[in-house]
């Protein structure tokens, strides 16, 4: 510029830097805000879905349906993928140790990731992505179309109705899609093993006899519940917080599944880190795979 | 209840809304709105889309709560009730949706049924005699209850909202937009089952609408709301309150353009909207 003024912009470049920081700082404070909102709103649908199942039970005619979703239609998908990840586990671990020379102790491996990790995860993940999205696209819709404003004009609480069969259908049933996950898992894995590596079948279960106990049995169904129970709430709490149209439909679905995937693979952890603090006070001992 | 309370009830409105405002996050949609609806009578709030009629409706049965202001159903102050109270008034409400709001995933007899089952202890053989006698009532056959709703056209679908609307007996009717969507016809069709279900069950009534048609034959009394966004900072946001004879002698030039149907100078007003987007 020829003249002897500058502009505002080239006179304090460090004016410049004050504000794109100030508006950095403006809008991670808005991110953290919202996030706050969020998890406190949540919180709040929690304890209002908590507070109807202790003050009136769902009818049966709610109920059924949605223990019929969630446990009968879940069965072949999460045998499916039981099965598989058994087999899978086999193969991996098979090349390593056949190195030391550990075959036969196949079955503890596997069987014990199955019982302790593998099934209830794999059977959560199944649920979220099966059940979870198409509770929050169907109760997204539901919002869209006024459905769930005309339950509560007709005097019947959305939460009570819509939420709470749903919370229980997952709460009660991952349980046995867990064991049903185990179970073909352990086939599965029995299967490649024995029948297509051909593994000693009589110390394939010994070992695994040896290692695996009641206790990583229950430790896994007991994680399920805490798995099934944040699905349903997030996958609840998505549709009914739906945004309107159909990419507010398609994005609350999308929101659930990815949601409920993070939270399980968190709970995991957690539960995870209190069941081995646990079983180390059960068993100060423990038990070693070598 | 004593005499001298229930004659002290029956002669407040029914409806008591006073300076009721709704702001959506920074959006004003409702500002100032004060409208009281005697027992009895038929209302017909009238105004463009996206001026607030809808809204309206909703904070009156509670479904929105007023950012500021009160709104009384007979003198309950629907905010301030608990769960079950305002369930028990909800039951005195029945609500047609713009697009029915039908549960896809019930059939048409139970979708009538619901609001029974969920309230009242009636045996299943005296729920069935209901829904045939509602269904009747608003010109559908009996083979309509094992349909979905999914199966029926939008007329057929409005009737079906107002016979579950109908099925507690109510004492208020609330309509949204209850022709739009509609072939002429149908719309008349809806317009006579407004009325005789207003003569019938002698129902206050309050019609969210835009189409003029209704206002003249179903209502004894037209408000107009106007958008907050046109409005200046001291103008009230109901602008006509009268008869729908009284519409065509109205002063106001908002109220003429509207019930005529004229775009004036809104067109130029988008364009030079989109204009100044762009640059």
């Amino acid at each position: 510029m020829s003249t002897g003024t500058a502009s505002p912009m080239e006179r304090s470049p460090r004016r410049g830097i004050a504000a794109s920081a100030h508006d950095l700082v403006t809008d991670w404070g808005m991110v953290v805000i919202d996030a706050i909102e969020a998890i406190g709103d949540l919180g709040l649908f929690c304890m209002r879905t908590l507070s109807w199942m202790v003050t009136r039970l769902p009818r049966r005619e709610t109920l059924l349906p949605n223990f019929y979703q969630v446990g009968v239609m879940s069965l072949p998908v999460v045998a499916l993928t039981g099965t598989f990840i058994g087999m899978v586990l086999a193969v991996q671990s098979y090349g390593q140790f056949r190195q030391l020379g550990l075959e036969t102790r196949l079955g503890a491996v596997i069987n014990m990731s199955l019982v302790r990790e593998l099934g209830p995860v794999l059977a959560a993940t199944m649920l979220a992505g099966r059940v979870g999205s198409a509770m929050a696209a169907e109760l997204g819709t539901m919002r869209v179309t006024e459905q769930i404003d005309a339950l509560s004009s007709m005097g019947a609480n959305p939460i009570h109705y819509l939420v709470v069969p749903r919370f229980l259908a997952c709460l009660f049933l991952i349980p046995t899609l867990t064991i049903m996950a185990d179970f073909m898992g352990v086939v599965g894995g029995y299967f490649f093993t024995v029948e297509v590596l051909g593994i000693d079948k009589h110390h394939y279960w010994h070992n695994s006899e040896q290692f695996v106990g009641v206790f990583d049995l229950l430790s896994g169904i007991f994680k399920s519940f805490f798995f099934g129970a944040a699905i349903a709430m997030i996958s609840c709490y998505r549709g009914f917080h739906c945004q309107p149209g159909a990419e507010g439909v398609g994005r609350a679905a999308t929101a659930a599944f990815v949601y409920s995937f993070v939270l399980i693979l968190m709970l995991d952890l957690f539960l995870g880190v209190m069941i081995n603090a646990v079983y180390d006070t059960l068993w100060p001992e423990g038990v070693s795979l070598i | 209840m004593s005499d001298s309370s229930a004659t002290t009830r029956r002669q407040t409105p029914l409806v008591d809304v006073q300076n009721v405002h709704v702001t959506f996050a920074a959006q004003s949609v409702l500002r100032g709105v004060t409208l009281t609806v005697p027992r009895g009578q038929t209302l017909a709030i009238i105004g463009e889309s996206g001026c607030g009629k809808t809204v309206l409706l909703k904070t009156i049965i509670g479904l929105v709560n007023p950012t500021s202001g009160l709104v009384r159903f007979d003198g309950y102050n629907l905010a301030e009730l608990n769960d079950r109270e305002l369930t028990r008034q909800r039951v005195r409400f029945g609500y047609v949706f713009q697009n029915a709001a039908l549960f896809d995933s019930l059939t048409v007899g139970q979708n009538v049924a619901f609001p029974l089952r969920q309230h009242a202890s009636e045996s299943a053989s005296r729920v069935r005699e209901l829904v045939f006698a509602r269904l009747a009532e608003v010109g559908l056959p009996e083979s309509v209850v094992s349909k979905k709703p999914a199966e029926l056209s939008g007329g057929m679908r409005k009737r079906v909202g107002l016979a579950r609307a109908l099925i507690m007996n109510p004492e208020l009717m609330l309509y949204d937009e209850p022709t739009t969507g509609l072939d002429p016809i149908m719309s008349d069709v809806i317009n006579e089952l407004m009325l005789r279900t207003r003569n019938q069950h002698n129902v206050t009534s309050i019609i969210v609408t835009h189409d003029m048609r209704t206002a003249h034959k179903v209502a004894d009394r037209v408000v107009m709301i106007y958008p907050v966004s046109r409005l200046g900072r001291n103008e009230a946001q109901l602008i006509f309150d009268g008869t729908p004879d009284e519409l065509e002698t109205c002063g106001d030039r908002r109220v003429l353009q509207f019930i005529h149907g004229e775009a004036g100078e809104r067109l130029t007003e988008m364009q030079q909207a989109f204009s100044d987007r762009d640059l």
